[in-house]
């Protein structure tokens, strides 16, 4: 095999182009700039004051948000390519890192595209080719269906004769790509889960074209979702650099993947490895890829597919082996040799990695966007990375995967990773949106994940410990909340007193002195449903004496007698308020932050977050009229309406269908009714909280 | 109990720092320590007294009141102030036993200094003359279906009239607010309710666009070096005791610094300068004995140099009075005591008062009295305030009944003199006692000896909210 590029033989690349943002676009200009290699950064008109235009040495605008018009926006990315003088594209993952056409593009334009060559794209992207390659190469494969014939009726039979539950999945969708896949558990379901699949294959890969697969969700006590990291070179070499478990998922995509995978001995590990590596040989792999495999109870293993990138999760194998995953991209696209051979591939400690993103896990992990008001990671070292995009200030932008960044953790073993991975998420602490941090911190917490029990279903079967529908707050939490306000407001009044000529007056010590009587005050603060009222005494020396009422929603108030003496202080450090306090005499520390009417407290112990209650009179007239009606779950495009005025559903029935985050939201009654009015028609946009469909006031309501 | 870090002062060297006075008692002498427990418990007592009238009512009449949806008085209080921040509360004795078994909390109205200032609001009835206060202010706030504000109430309007009408139509926050039928307009802002009219209260305080300008200099404030509840015990409650009142201003001045002036003159008055009270410049007036001619020269000159560099006055009262008998008449007492009265009655610096001890007689004058307009007089629990002691009363009314009867050539024997002399001396006791002086609105508040300094410190930046004016001091009588 020969391959031709326009570089002088053995010459190397000195300008790249990253044809990506976020963190893996940041990732890739740290390694160019460590190389010497300038950076060419693009972005879209959502970007602009984004962190990786300011990390590349140029940047050039490529058009609008959505991405059609930007990051997929083949020609103008070429054209940025050719006017900067790059050598070579480094597409990331995502957009058009697995884009056939565009490889082929670049090469026909005479720049290096930094991955396989496009007919390896082309071969492992088409899920049908991918199975009967690997077949023919002796690597063991997943019964399914990957035939041309697309019927409705073709595809129900081939799914009944392979058995249900089935995963169909979108022929030109990959691993990570969630969209165009659903898995099906009964032939009941067949229809309208094919449909809704091949609406969104569709919109995502303008092809709608399905494949069945066995879902194989039968071992409990294993990793089963292992993949192989592979490169390969222009020479003909391909090495393994051992494998990832990445089992724990939620709405099909990863949250934590740590290598190696737990509870695989090194023969296993050796077999995986070369299989891996007979895949790669097979299509003639040039550059990273991951070869999937799924494994049963007794290690056999099957491929799955394979993923013609950088990995999203690429670092955990980085601190594992001790290299720079990029680096070996580019010096590979450059014409170099694989830097290590095989053997010299080292096996060291273990490593995890945490997604951190903008999504609520107690709505079903539901995207979000929004700004990030306070953002405090823990401090980088040199075993632990923080891959990130974003920083304080910045936006989490709804045209976009809202992922937040990587937390990469290693240690010697996955015990010790493990807590140095908790240690860390607890330091990881994010307002403004809601994000999975404390989702993670019980997810890692727990005591199957830290047995190593882990497998794709592991959030549903422990959804009761991961998803607690009901926390109470501690009262110590409350006086801390309560504590650090006062302080805040005390802080407040010092900096306001020093711009008054009168700076050492005693009106303006926050002493809450009074003559003869102490003062007590009355504060409202808010967990959850309930709020709670506190008696705040103001002792002399500087403590205060707390007492609590709970009031839940709908219940009689919780009297608690018991009294809390309470002092503290706020300090700074590094650009953060941290409030110390002591409670009863047990002293504890807490960073501390102080957003609209909600206060934050972020410690080893976890996250609280605790509201200030606005009176009636500052809040705007109540949310009317949404009750008995469907709102919108986020801001989206509404992309198919089922009913209209006058209908009579069912509850549970399919209103409407919402485009939002990429992700296809169907909006169910929710409950009996007729129709009133449909309140947006297809194509058109919603916002977060917008009433969806009005229903008919019934008699039973009243 | 003195091993405070002393912040770095303005003045970096020697000559110009200001010595710390005062010195350590023997809290281990007996002395000491029954002057600590006699004056804890008038301490104590005071708290207990002012805890009472802090409820402002009877449990059943409270909860009928925020049964309503109202905040009570000392609520509104703590939701209008900046949050936490002192409030200094005057007259909490008021009306205190004055009315036999009706009690009249801090007499039936909360007065004192917090950071506010002249605006009326209406949470509850306004009737007649009640009417003109919100009337007469700059701006008001009206409370819906609480406040009202009419001349006359429906029942007066019935008789007078006959017309019938509910308080709400009469003047409620609906009539007074809008304008569109025939509405008054005697109010500005319409509250939903308490909180509601407090929040607007503190909108308008913003709009005021008032900024405080201060006529003294005033430098970081610095804790004393002692302790204050060390007062307790070198003051004590037995006015027979002495004590240097140096070792009080040590207690209560930024540091526990001071110097004196004429301090080998005059002695049994100190004149202490160089004092700051929460960075504050003060000249403190103390005493240390009877008043002599001396003294009296003394501080007049003091009150002078006060005046000239307008430094605030401070009077510590603890005075039996100026020096009586021939010689000291001969000398011309009065009129040395008169050009000490002349001057503090025309300094027109803010003047504050505390009575540590007894005041009694021309003292009272001399060390700026009620009737010499302090801007603020606070009195200790152990505080005696009368024209003369009981004892010294009594025994000159029997003086005086003695010769009566021996003019009559009657008999007075000592059973007769004594069921004389009881009464007067209970009456004096009684009515010299500083409960009875603060339900009659006498001094501005009783305090306990340890807020001293606090109280203080605020009281001078009230005061100094409004420009010092000159003083004119008229003629000294040579």
């Amino acid at each position: 095999r020969t391959v031709k590029y326009h570089t002088t033989p053995g010459g190397s690349i000195t300008k790249i182009l990253i044809a990506n943002r976020g963190e893996i676009a940041c990732r890739v200009i740290r390694t160019a700039k460590k190389m010497g290699v300038q950076s060419v950064a693009v972005y879209s008109a959502a970007d602009r004051n984004s962190m990786h235009v300011d990390m590349a040495d140029e940047a050039y605008a490529i058009g609008p948000a959505p991405s059609q018009q930007s990051y997929l926006a083949m020609e103008k990315i070429i054209q940025v390519a050719k006017s900067s003088a790059a050598q070579a594209i480094h597409p990331g993952y995502g957009f058009l890192s697995e884009n056939m056409e565009f490889a082929e593009l670049c090469k026909q334009e005479g720049i290096i595209f930094i991955g396989p060559p496009s007919s390896a794209i082309r071969d492992m992207g088409i899920k049908s080719t991918s199975k009967s390659i690997m077949a023919a190469a002796g690597v063991p494969i997943v019964e399914g269906y990957h035939g041309q014939d697309q019927s409705d009726q073709c595809l129900k039979e081939h799914a009944g004769k392979i058995g249900y539950p089935v995963m169909i999945k979108a022929v030109r969708g990959g691993g990570g790509k969630v969209r165009g896949m659903r898995i099906i558990r009964s032939e009941k379901e067949f229809q309208e889960q094919l449909e809704s699949a091949r609406r969104e294959a569709k919109k995502s890969f303008n092809d709608d074209a399905m494949l069945i697969e066995k879902f194989v969700d039968t071992p409990r006590s294993t990793a089963e979702h292992v993949e192989v990291q592979v490169f390969g070179d222009h020479h003909g070499n391909a090495v393994y650099l051992f494998e990832r478990d990445c089992s724990v998922q939620r709405r099909h995509q990863k949250i934590i993947e740590e290598a190696p995978a737990p509870g695989i001995n090194p023969e296993v590990r050796r077999r995986l490895g070369e299989a891996a590596v007979r895949a790669a040989k097979a299509v003639n792999y040039v550059g990273a890829g991951t070869v999937e495999f799924i494994m049963d109870s007794k290690h056999n293993f099957y491929f799955m597919e394979m993923n013609t990138r950088l990995q999203v999760e690429h670092p955990v194998t980085e601190m594992i082996t001790g290299t720079d995953l990029v680096e070996w991209q580019l010096r590979i696209a450059a014409g170099e040799k694989i830097p290590l051979s095989q053997e010299e591939i080292p096996l060291q400690g273990h490593a995890f990695e945490a997604r951190i993103y903008a999504e609520d896990p107690d709505n079903n992990f539901m995207p979000g966007a929004g700004p990030l008001v306070h953002l405090s990671t823990p401090p980088a070292d040199m075993s632990t990375r923080i891959e990130t995009g974003v920083r304080q200030g910045d936006e989490v932008s709804v045209h976009y995967d809202p992922m937040i960044a990587k937390l990469v953790v290693w240690a010697a073993d996955r015990q010790s990773a493990l807590s140095k991975l908790r240690y860390s998420l607890h330091q990881y602490n994010i307002v403004g949106l809601r994000t999975n941090v404390d989702f993670l911190l019980r997810l890692s917490g727990h005591p199957e994940f830290e047995a190593g029990n882990v497998h794709t279903d592991f959030i549903p079967q422990h959804h009761k410990d991961l998803l607690p529908t009901h926390s109470t707050i501690a009262e110590e939490s409350v006086c801390q909340a309560a504590l650090g306000l006062i302080l805040k407001e005390k802080e407040m009044t010092s900096a306001f007193k020093l711009h008054t000529q009168d700076q050492f007056s005693p009106f303006s010590f926050s002493s809450g002195r009074r003559l003869n009587i102490s003062y007590t005050r009355n504060m409202t603060l808010r967990s959850g449903k309930s709020d709670i009222a506190i008696a705040v005494t103001y002792n002399r020396d500087g403590s205060y004496d707390m007492q609590l009422v709970i009031y839940f929603k709908d219940f009689s108030p919780q009297i608690e007698n018991k009294s809390f003496h309470v002092l503290g202080d706020l300090s700074s450090e590094d650009g953060c308020t941290f409030l110390k306090s002591s409670i009863n005499g047990v002293a504890s520390k807490a960073k501390f932050i102080l957003l609209d009417n909600t206060i934050y407290l972020f410690s080893m112990e976890g996250s609280i977050e605790v509201g200030i209650p606005v009176p009636k009179y500052l809040s705007p007239a109540s949310a009317e009229g949404t009750q008995g009606g469907t709102i919108a779950p986020m801001t989206g495009t509404i992309e198919k309406v089922f009913v209209k005025a006058g209908d009579r559903v069912k509850a549970g029935d399919s209103l409407m269908v919402m485009i939002a985050m990429k992700m296809e939201h169907t909006i169910k009654a929710p409950k009996d009714g007729r129709i009133k009015k449909v309140l947006f028609s297809e194509g058109t946009q919603a916002n977060r909280h917008a009433p969806l469909v009005e229903f008919e006031e019934e008699e039973s309501d009243k | 109990p003195c091993s405070r870090a002393s912040v770095p002062r303005q003045r970096a060297y020697h000559g110009d720092s200001v010595a710390r006075l005062g010195t350590q008692p023997d809290s281990g002498s007996s002395t000491y320590q029954e002057n600590y427990e006699q004056m804890k418990a008038l301490v104590s007592q005071l708290h207990e007294r002012a805890q009472y009238v802090r409820l402002g009512g009877s449990e059943k009449a409270r909860a009928r009141h925020t049964s309503r949806g109202k905040l009570l008085p000392r609520d509104r209080i703590d939701n209008l102030i900046d949050p936490g921040s002192p409030f200094l509360e005057f007259s909490q004795f008021a009306g205190y036993q004055l009315y036999g078994d009706e009690e009249v909390p801090a007499g039936g109205i909360i007065t004192g200094i917090g950071r506010v200032s002249g605006i009326a609001v209406v949470m509850g009835s306004c009737t007649a003359g009640g009417a003109y206060v919100p009337a007469m202010a700059d701006e008001n706030i009206i409370v819906q279906k609480q406040g009202t504000i009419f001349l006359a109430g429906p029942p007066l309007v019935k008789a007078a009239t006959g017309e019938e009408v509910s308080a709400e139509d009469l003047g409620g926050a609906d009539l007074h607010c809008r304008s569109n039928h025939r509405k008054s307009g005697v109010t500005d802002h319409y509250a939903l309710d308490d909180h509601h009219a407090l929040h607007l209260t503190r909108k308008v305080v913003r709009s005021l666009n008032y900024q405080k300008k201060l006529d003294v200099t005033v430098e970081p404030s610095e804790e004393p070096l002692f302790p204050a509840d060390e007062l307790y015990g070198i003051v004590g409650a037995n006015l027979k005791r002495s004590f240097d009142v140096r070792e009080v201003i040590a207690r209560i001045v930024d540091g526990s610094r001071f110097s004196e002036f004429k301090a080998f003159y005059g002695d049994t008055l100190v004149t202490a300068r160089f004092a700051r009270i929460f960075g504050y410049p003060v000249g403190i007036i103390g005493n240390n004995g009877v008043l002599f001619s001396e003294s009296a020269k003394k501080g007049a000159h003091f009150i002078q140099l006060c005046c000239q560099r307008n430094i605030p006055l401070l009077f510590l009262q603890n005075i039996t009075g100026f020096m009586v008998g021939r010689d000291y008449e001969a000398e011309g007492i009065a009129k040395d005591g008169a050009k000490m009265v002349a001057a503090v009655a025309c300094a027109k610096v803010p003047k504050i008062t505390v009575i540590i001890g007894g005041s009694y007689g021309a003292g009272n004058y001399g060390m700026c009295g009620r009737a010499y307009s302090p801007r603020f007089l606070y009195v200790w629990p152990n505080a005696r305030i009368s024209v003369m002691g009981g004892e010294q009363a009594a025994t000159v009314l029997a003086t005086v009944a003695r010769d009566q009867k021996a003019r009559e050539g009657k008999q007075f024997s000592s059973a007769e003199e004594a069921a004389l002399k009881e009464p007067i001396i209970k009456r004096f006791e009684e009515e010299g006692n500083p409960y009875y002086s603060s339900a009659r609105l006498w001094d501005d508040g009783i305090i306990d000896p340890v807020d001293t300094r606090l109280v203080l410190g605020l009281s001078l930046s009230a005061a100094l909210n409004a420009p010092i004016q000159r003083t004119d001091f008229g003629i000294f009588r040579m």
